[in-house]
């Protein structure tokens, strides 16, 4: 296949993911709503509560509200890349897979094009989530919103990939309730996303080594540090390398002679 | 491959086969669903696979399809090994599944774009093969409506013009017509043999309904994961004394049960 066919291709699968996303609004507001929530809601409740010393990236004490936005970006990435999962299994139970998998294109690019399409609607998101956030008063360096955008891109990435890797694993959708209980709120949760680090391990040693080991830990840092204009190195090696990882296992779980479909289909041979 | 000896192939011509299976044996979860399956569809001719449920039809086409890879034997499309250049033998194929695969939120139009994407059809080209397409299903009033507001029979037409947009050379059709009319069911057997009067297109098209079966058809009769039976409808009845396609087909699933 040629490059421009492959590029008609991934043109044409961002266009569906386009076209599908517009048309399911509530999936859009679900995913501006959760974020704006713990923004007016559970940060605005804890700024009186929780002091953020000067830690980098920060030069000068700011607001629990300001803190909290990297973990909130991360958050709209990681619920949109669980639900690029949830749409993988969708696609399988209707069948759109088939079509999709049955492309001539290799299969690897089919479905590294479905997690850049994903991964870009999760852009448009979190800058749509930006502008309400600097509508309410939180005002984050103007040079930060266009740093920010490569660190979104690979943290977007990572966060589809295990999505991605995900949905090879998940036989039906009724299981997808398990990916928010044992992966979204974890992953959430014990990560640098509500609290700094410092602070967890003052709480418990042993938690902040759990956010050590966490890979939205260190998404959420890749965030912080570049709206603030600094790239974070040692989170981006790991950003990036788990991105790799996810990818890789998913590619390999949709290989016609290994994952996915075998598994399937085990008990559906007709 | 003894068992293409029985296949209608012209043995002047020396082009390939539109598909080939040779030895093919594949185990899902430790059962046996095929079991040194052999068959041969010719470029241009229409060829009916003809199996009670659960005989291993669709689990043959996703193989043809590379949605999985076979275990043990050999596919080729147009001489192009499924496996090795997957790529080159998806192209020539068209693809109807037997469960619905198009998306009901979208339109007939977006659908069928969607799938000239997958192909990396040029836009321009792929406009004009919609429009064509639509017109010869007698669909371009329903284009722009979505998939999920169409009937049975014109959503599965759109399936099949959704298979023949990049001009494949095979047309694969896995119980194309389940669940749909009477009338909607003739019209689709009598559009997809068209393709193969007028384009020349090799169909291999897999039923479980006797009845679609014409009396000249070439026929393969699959059951429990194997090849009971090839040739001409009429020969394979003649063959086994049977009155018709229907006692030969009880027969031989009955003598194998």
């Amino acid at each position: 296949m040629s490059p421009a066919a492959m590029l008609r291709c991934f043109r044409g699968i961002l266009w569906r993911e386009i076209l599908r996303f517009l048309q399911q609004y509530s999936r859009f507001i679900a995913a501006l709503v959760r974020p704006l929530i713990w923004l007016f809601v559970f940060a605005a409740g804890f700024r009186s509560v929780l002091g953020v010393s000067i830690v980098p990236p920060y030069e000068t004490y700011i607001l629990y509200d300001e803190y909290v936005i990297p973990g909130l970006i991360a958050m709209i990435l990681l619920f949109n890349g669980m639900q690029g999962s949830l749409s993988m299994v969708y696609d399988r139970e209707l069948g759109s897979m088939r079509v999709l998998l049955t492309s001539p294109m290799p299969r690897w690019f089919l479905l590294l094009s479905k997690l850049l399409s994903g991964t870009l609607l999760s852009l448009a998101q979190v800058y749509v989530f930006l502008l309400i956030a600097f509508a309410y008063g939180i005002e984050l360096p103007l040079a930060g919103y266009i740093n920010v955008m490569p660190a979104l891109l690979l943290s977007g990435m990572m966060l589809g990939g295990l999505g991605l890797l995900l949905s090879s694993m998940i036989k039906q959708l009724e299981n997808f309730a398990g990916v928010m209980n044992f992966i979204i709120f974890p992953m959430f949760f014990t990560s640098s996303a509500l609290y700094p680090l410092w602070k967890v391990e003052e709480a418990s040693p042993l938690l902040r080594d759990i956010c050590d080991l966490n890979p939205f830990t260190y998404a959420v840092e890749l965030i912080r540090f570049a709206l603030y204009g600094r790239f974070e190195s040692f989170s981006a090696l790991v950003v990036a390398g788990c991105m790799v990882a996810f990818v890789a296992g998913a590619i390999i779980a949709y290989d016609p002679s290994k994952g996915i479909i075998n598994r399937v289909r085990a008990g559906a041979a007709a | 491959m003894a068992e293409l000896a029985h296949l209608p192939v012209n043995p002047a011509s020396s082009a390939p086969d539109a598909l080939t299976v040779d030895g093919l044996t594949h185990r899902i979860g430790g059962r046996v669903v095929l079991e040194q399956v052999g068959l041969a569809v010719p470029a241009g001719r229409f060829v009916t696979l003809l199996g009670p449920n659960g005989a291993g039809k669709t689990t043959l086409l996703s193989l043809v399809t590379r949605l999985y890879n076979a275990q043990q034997g050999r596919i080729t499309v147009f001489g192009h090994d499924v496996r090795k250049e997957s790529s080159a033998a998806l192209a020539m194929m068209g693809l109807v599944f037997q469960q619905r695969a198009i998306d009901p939120d979208l339109t007939a139009r977006q659908n069928l774009s969607y799938h000239a994407a997958l192909h990396g059809l040029p836009g321009k080209v792929a406009r004009a093969r919609i429009a064509a397409e639509l017109e010869r299903m007698n669909l371009s009033k329903d284009a722009d409506r979505k998939i999920r507001t169409l009937s049975g029979g014109e959503s599965r037409r759109i399936e099949i013009a959704r298979a023949l947009l990049h001009n494949p050379k095979l047309l694969l059709c896995d119980e194309a017509t389940v669940g749909l009319d009477v009338r909607s069911r003739a019209d689709i057997i009598s559009d997809v043999r068209g393709l193969v009067r007028d384009r020349g297109t090799a169909v291999l098209w897999a039923t479980h309904l006797i009845d679609e079966v014409e009396p000249e058809d070439f026929v393969i009769i699959l059951h429990r994961g194997k090849v009971r039976r090839q040739g001409r409808a009429a020969e394979i009845a003649a063959s086994l004394g049977a009155d018709g396609l229907n006692e030969a087909f009880r027969r031989v699933t009955e003598a194998a049960a």
